[in-house]
């Protein structure tokens, strides 16, 4: 049940590297993290690789293998042929750090620049009355776990750097409309949502969607919903002729 | 070297910890959040169920007694009883607070907070969203914390004046001057470079221990760092004896093998059986708890629906019964092709309902094991899965034995006793996190200008270097892999003497080898150094376990001794309370007599069911209360 498998890694730190092979075990059953684990153990103990829960829940081991983004531990090796070669490398967006590990502050950044939870002030703890169905739609958005492969995968910022100021990728235009849509929520998000985060940036490609390891339809429930709302806002034809000549 | 100053140094950024943070911040004190991983992937996204909390949103019979009463008995009567009471009755403020930093938990038709059954719980007391109710806890406080830093933005013109998160930073030492603690020694995982945290309190939320043993569902991150800190910086750890094997982890494939798999599967209808198709629970229902679980399947049945006249099904038994049972049955032979029992819920609930109350597991078994639990049933077997066991803390304040030092959530002890019920982990993370944030702000202000110095840098440097520096030693991955065979195979879920006694000779040996390892490579990212540091502290917790796992002859809670089978009241006043010489060389343990409980909580329990636990002399006690009060 068990035959050898090979692998190429990428390797190397601070902006330099090459991809490596090896030829190492692989048992039935096993995902490509465990592979990792085993060139760690026997072949390569300084190869470098974020992981955590290895059950899918807390998004660390997202790399790319064989070019798509994948979560390691969710990636069973039965999905490959025995004889063919498995390229695993960093995630792209981000600049790596070493092998495997890529500096993610970026979505830290992102996420910060997002307002808060904002609830009415007169509402206190324990008071909150919500229904099911209008927790929902955010409660969809709140499955993420913060694998960052949407924002890894957005063209927007994946093919240029240099929208990275000035774009929060998928994952956090998904806050926006997380926040917007919760029923307690009192900000007004929409102008910002355009206007300091990017959301018009996005031409609803769907690639964030595809590579969701927790099936967030972030594209067609959260992304397209916020643009819509944003629509509405800035051309209503009596919103835009209410701003004309009240601005004044 | 790189050097802060602060007010109060949080160590872990799982539940306790970001709640610790919040409120030490909250209380205008500069903080620190060093956590091994990035912020917002500690274990506690791992949690399933939910957290428990008397808010009698389903039952309104529910309130503060009867959790106390439930944890008590959950714990086998072990419990310090003082936080069990803290806990019970400050639960509910904590969760209802998290709805108002814009968490979205699961309604109840009038659109309150809904509530799900589970073990040990006689109310449906937990509060959850789907099976992932971890993730929107840590969601939460991480989203506070970034909260608290738009507001200090505002302020100050700088997100981290007041609260500054250390992420992929290892805590390697506590530091101290004299007798109390004067800050933490760390490095970045990422560069390699050290750190000297100068802070006059430290909050230790390491979380658990699960990495010494094989089958575990926690994560790389729980090698018992803030267990060992305490014990080397002077501080005491209790009941580290008692480790919850969750009954239902994953067997198959071999690299999942011990996974969780949530409780709420059988909170929610979920049957075990046996190879012979026995729901087999029914034949382990212990003594004490004879009067409170079905009899029959149809009696367990009708409980789903009707609560207020049936009694539940003992698939509900607290974790530790659960897990000796399945144990037995595999024991026997009547286990499942790989290894486990058969837990199904396909057969209890219409396909579409099971996708919506257990989403990731539906999703965890399907990619992870071709298994389509609407369908078929699912093979589990025990995992390691929790240490009830932990530093000894004040109740009120989560104060240590050292002064400086506080510690709250899975790496204190105390709270559970010798058995954790589901569900009240959550809310043991919310309540004592905020109560040790608290404790260590009060501190901080009790000092006034006075700031301990920060000494012992030089060693702790020179000791964290070493695997480096070295040549030609061990490999550390294999001295991690001999250890949890050890553990796993010698002080597992059964134990007996000759076996814990060899553990703890192959223990010695392995804290030989253990300061022999190598670890090629550089300074940066290097996971196989990390091992070779975290390998200390696992060592030092596993002689803990094994030591006090060996003096304990009793069976009770997450520790079952096959030589000493039953329970007995005069080892439930005794605590074992484990301490450790300055370099870890050795572990120490004594005895210590538990404090008797309150009158007026002591009463609130039966005669009768006290009498199964209690020895002679505690029972006159309980009858003077009694009269007393009446």
């Amino acid at each position: 049940m068990s035959y050898k498998g090979k692998f190429r890694v990428w390797r190397g730190e601070g902006g330099e590297g090459r991809l490596e092979d090896f030829t190492v075990e692989v048992n039935e059953g096993e995902v490509v993290l465990d592979v990792i684990h085993r060139l760690q153990a026997t072949q390569a103990p300084d190869l470098a690789v974020r992981w955590n829960c290895k059950a899918g829940k807390c998004g660390s081991c997202s790399m790319e293998i064989n070019g798509k983004p994948r979560l390691g531990c969710m990636t069973r090796m039965s999905t490959f042929t025995e004889d063919e070669t498995i390229t695993v490398t960093p995630m792209r967006t981000f600049p790596v750090i070493k092998d495997l590990v890529t500096d993610v502050s970026y979505n830290y950044q992102k996420a910060r620049e997002i307002p808060s939870f904002t609830p009415p002030k007169d509402v206190k703890p324990g008071e909150y009355r919500m229904q099911q169905i209008d927790v929902e739609r955010s409660q969809e958005f709140r499955k993420c776990i913060e694998c960052f492969m949407c924002n890894n995968v957005c063209h927007v910022i994946r093919d240029h750097e240099e929208n990275k100021t000035h774009f929060a990728g998928p994952r956090f235009l998904m806050r926006i409309a997380e926040l917007d849509m919760h029923p307690y929520d009192v900000a007004d998000r929409k102008d910002s949502a355009q206007e300091d985060h990017g959301l018009g940036y996005c031409n609803i490609t769907k690639c964030c969607t595809e590579v969701c390891p927790e099936h967030i339809k972030i594209t067609d429930n959260a992304l397209i919903p916020m643009k819509e709302r944003v629509v509405d806002r800035k051309y209503d034809p009596l919103v835009w002729l209410g701003n004309k000549i009240f601005r004044r | 070297m790189e050097r802060h100053e602060y007010d109060v140094v949080v160590i872990g950024a799982g539940g306790a910890g970001l709640r610790a943070a919040i409120e030490a911040r909250q209380q205008g004190k500069r903080t620190a959040i060093i956590c091994k991983s990035l912020f917002g992937k500690a274990h506690t996204v791992m949690a399933e169920g939910g957290a428990a909390a008397a808010m009698g949103n389903v039952n309104s019979d529910d309130n503060w007694m009867v959790h106390f009463r439930d944890t008590m008995r959950g714990g086998k009567f072990l419990n310090n009883w003082r936080m069990a009471e803290l806990h019970a009755k400050e639960a509910p403020d904590r969760v209802w607070e998290l709805e108002a930093w814009g968490a979205l938990f699961d309604r109840t038709k009038d659109g309150k907070i809904s509530q799900r059954n589970f073990g040990g719980h006689e109310y449906p007391r937990l509060a959850h969203v789907g099976d992932r109710t971890g993730l929107e806890m840590i969601r939460t406080l991480q989203q506070r914390v970034v909260a608290l830093q738009q507001e200090d933005f505002e302020v100050h013109g700088d997100y981290e004046a007041y609260i500054k998160v250390f992420a992929e930073c290892t805590v390697t030492r506590l530091l101290k001057d004299g007798d109390a603690i004067s800050g933490a020694f760390a490095y970045w995982r990422e560069t390699g470079k050290f750190i000297t945290f100068d802070a006059p309190a430290v909050v230790l939320a390491t979380g658990g221990i699960g990495k010494s043993f094989v089958v575990t569902s926690n994560s790389w991150e729980y090698t018992g760092d803030g267990h060992a800190l305490a014990l080397l910086a002077g501080a005491q750890l209790i009941n580290m004896e008692f480790i919850q094997f969750h009954p239902t982890g994953m067997v198959w494939p071999p690299s999942v093998r011990g996974i969780l798999v949530t409780e709420s599967v059988r909170g929610d209808g979920g049957v075990l059986t046996n190879s012979e198709g026995r729901r087999f629970m029914f034949d382990y229902i212990p003594d004490v708890f004879k009067d409170k679980y079905a009899t029959t399947e149809e009696e367990g049945d009708r409980w789903y629906t009707d609560q207020a006249n049936n009694r539940r099904p003992p698939e509900l038994l607290p974790r530790d019964e659960v897990a000796r049972a399945i144990n037995a049955e595999v024991k026997a032979g009547r286990g499942s092709p790989q290894g486990g029992v058969f837990l199904d819920v396909s057969s209890r609930l219409p396909a579409a309902e099971i996708v919506k109350r257990l989403p990731s597991m539906h999703h965890q078994f399907k990619e992870l094991a071709d298994v389509d639990i609407t369908a078929e049933p699912m093979q589990v077997g025990p995992t390691c899965h929790y240490v009830m066991g932990g530093v000894e803390v004040d109740a009120d304040t989560g104060a240590a034995s050292v002064p400086g030092l506080f510690a709250a959530g899975e790496v204190s002890g105390g709270m559970h006793g010798s058995n954790r019920l589901g569900g009240n982990s959550l809310s043991d993370l919310l309540v004592f996190g905020r109560r040790a944030g608290a404790g260590a702000a009060a501190y901080v202000d009790s000092l006034g200008a006075r700031r301990p110095q920060v000494t012992g840098v030089e060693e702790a440097h020179a000791e964290a270097m070493a695997p480096l520096e070295r040549q030609g030693g061990e490999n550390p991955y294999e001295v991690h892999h001999e250890l949890q065979r050890t553990m796993n195979e010698l002080v597992g879920i059964i134990r007996k003497e000759s076996e814990v006694a060899e553990a703890l000779e192959a223990v010695e040996k392995l804290k030989e080898r253990a300061t022999n390892t190598t670890a090629p490579g550089g300074k940066i990212y290097n996971p196989g150094w990390h091992l070779a540091i975290d390998l200390r502290n696992m060592l030092l917790v596993s002689e803990c376990v094994a030591k006090a796992a060996l003096l304990r002859q009793e069976s009770r809670g997450g520790h079952t001794r096959d030589d000493y089978p039953a329970m007995e009241p005069e080892w439930r006043r005794k605590l074992l309370v484990c301490s450790s010489k300055p370099d870890g060389s050795e572990v120490q343990v004594v005895e210590k007599t538990q404090v008797s409980m309150r009158d007026d909580l002591i009463t609130l329990f039966d005669r009768a069911e006290l009498s199964k636990y209690l020895t002679e002399e505690e029972l006159a006690e309980y009858d003077a209360a009694a009269k007393e009060l009446s």
